[in-house]
């Protein structure tokens, strides 16, 4: 049996009478590329910040790592990565301050900041720029630098939002290549994405509408379920008939 | 006839060691939807501002609507319309305060102009008492368009209007765009996404802060050199490291489904060779097929290229 790393059973989030997340029930198995798709206001963000523990749910139940959604979001935090396109690093510190500001923050110890920090800056090839501040590094080196100090303290999955908006098609597929050896290594990816084609890259994709979760498979079933070609298809059928606009 | 035309134009910033935009020429005609086409950093904001007279360039020459940039920025800020990539309309004014606020500085009516903004304008109408701070992301794309067309410009910028928007809202956009097109009003629009250059007539590849080709979206395909073909098979990511190390290609990169690939020396023979050697390295239900390129396909060559 496939280990399960996030668990989630009738997960329900209401702001008043509005239900942003309706009853999700989904499960991420160890080393799975989780990809989760959904239009604008379909509640994405808002099951994003339960499955992280930054938001208490209505109803409903999930381990996230293990821990408790609910009783255990310390613990949450401190087992999962997160990295955002909006925010990653502290542009106005240098490399190797980031790496050292994040591993504190991750309560790593001084000897493993220090072991981790070398080997993350020979890993990325950075070792010239250590002492240079992210902000002037090339777009493409921050997207692997911030992904990098995500998973610095090796969590057993990471929450990647949006990872890759914005950037260049060559970075784009890079930047994947960081994704695929760290599922190798059996870390989990929960990643969304506006862009279709690496919502192919996912073993199974997941798609928001209307705050519940309309399908969840592999992308090859999902095209064959809805008797198109490419993802992008089957996103715009589902999102199409979306009774809920942006709010 | 040209609405835009753009001569070695550079701009740096200080502390950067390149410029943010370099030599750039190209020009835009009357009634055209001209797209731009790069990822963050490539220079389309800095370009967008100098040509909507918000920035100085260090060096250069350009005209919007036969007007020059520095000698006439008055005469060309009262034609032209710009929608900047961040929502920079009044947050604490309603929908309808913020479209009579630009209305009237731009010494005109909505009512004069209605018929222009109307088919954007009704859907979101039903909100137009409420604080456009308040708005989602795409009903403040909707209201910043109106307030960028109220006063009927000929030239419309659009700096990055998709970007962030799900595949339902970008391709609503560029309907509205090619309506706007339709009354004759010229559009430079930017976007990295590549998968919008299609929607354009002409269009530029930017990077850098240099354009690496400009043409309409066919002939820039068309002039991609090698044959392309699309591989497939039972284990994709052990697929790619595989044709990585191989003899054979040139280039193999991921491209959603499958992986595209181009040979160094292709006939039939180098194909049935790829398939046999991937056969020896264990690979089930090997698919090769010749494809056409895309723009991402292109863009990535010519990064590659300049790299």
């Amino acid at each position: 049996m496939k280990d399960i790393v996030i668990k989630t059973d009738k997960l329900t989030k209401k702001f008043g009478d509005f239900i942003a997340a309706n009853e999700i029930t989904f499960e991420v198995y160890a080393g799975e590329i989780f990809g989760f798709l959904g239009a604008n206001g379909a509640g994405k963000t808002t099951a994003i910040k339960m499955l992280c523990g930054l938001s208490i749910p209505s109803s409903g139940s999930a381990t996230i790592a293990g821990f408790d959604i609910y009783k255990q979001t310390e613990e949450i935090k401190k087992n999962i990565g997160y990295m955002s396109q909006k925010f990653s690093l502290y542009e106005d510190l240098t490399v190797i301050e980031n790496i050292n500001f994040f591993g504190g923050i991750y309560g790593l110890s001084d000897k493993e900041i220090k072991y981790k920090s070398s080997q993350l800056i020979d890993q990325l090839g950075l070792s010239n720029e250590s002492k240079k501040l992210v902000g002037s590094l090339p777009l493409g080196w921050k997207q692997k630098l911030a992904f990098s100090v995500a998973i610095l303290h090796d969590p057993k999955i990471v929450f990647l939002d949006e990872p890759t908006g914005g950037v260049d098609p060559v970075t784009r597929r890079q930047f994947w290549d960081l994704i695929y050896e760290a599922a190798d290594r059996g870390m989990s990816i929960f990643v969304t994405t506006h862009y279709m084609d690496e919502a192919e890259y996912c073993n199974r994709i997941s798609m928001m509408v209307d705050g519940e979760m309309k399908a969840c498979d592999t992308p090859a079933n999902l095209k064959k379920q809805f008797g198109v070609g490419t993802m992008d298809e089957v996103f715009y059928e589902m999102a199409r008939g979306a009774a809920r606009g942006e709010n | 006839m040209l609405d835009i035309t753009i001569n070695n134009l550079t701009k740096s910033y200080p502390g950067l060691d390149r410029p943010a935009i370099k030599d750039i020429t190209f020009s835009v005609n009357k009634g055209e939807l001209f797209g731009l086409i790069g990822p963050d950093g490539a220079g389309k904001t800095t370009l967008l501002r100098v040509l909507t007279t918000l920035l100085l360039p260090d060096e250069g020459v350009a005209t919007v609507n036969d007007l020059d940039i520095i000698k006439d920025f008055k005469e060309i800020r009262k034609k032209v319309g710009y929608m900047p990539g961040k929502f920079s309309l009044y947050q604490d004014l309603t929908v309808l305060e913020n479209l009579t606020f630009f209305a009237t500085i731009f010494n005109t009516t909505i009512e004069e102009n209605y018929d222009l903004i109307k088919e954007i304008y009704i859907q979101i109408e039903p909100f137009k008492d409420r604080r456009a701070g308040k708005l989602s992301g795409g009903m403040k794309q909707k209201l910043a368009l109106c307030c960028a067309l109220i006063h009927r410009p000929s030239v419309l910028f659009l700096d990055e209007p998709t970007t962030g928007v799900d595949v339902v809202s970008r391709k609503e956009f560029w309907e509205m765009l090619k309506r706007l097109k339709e009354q004759g009003i010229t559009i430079l629009v930017s976007t990295p996404y590549m998968d919008e250059a299609s929607l354009c007539e002409r269009i530029a590849l930017i990077q850098d802060g240099e354009i690496m080709s400009i043409d309409t979206p066919d002939n820039i395909t068309k002039q991609f050199p090698d044959k392309l073909f699309a591989i497939r098979s039972d284990d994709m990511s052990k697929l790619l490291k595989d044709l990585r190390h191989d003899t054979l290609i040139k280039s193999s990169y991921s491209f959603g489904d499958s992986i595209h690939i181009t040979f160094i020396d292709v006939d039939e023979l180098t194909i049935s060779e790829l398939q046999n050697k991937l056969n020896q390295l264990e690979h089930k239900s090997i698919e090769i097929e010749i494809i056409s390129p895309t723009i991402e396909d292109c863009f990535i060559r010519l990064m590659n290229k300049t790299a």
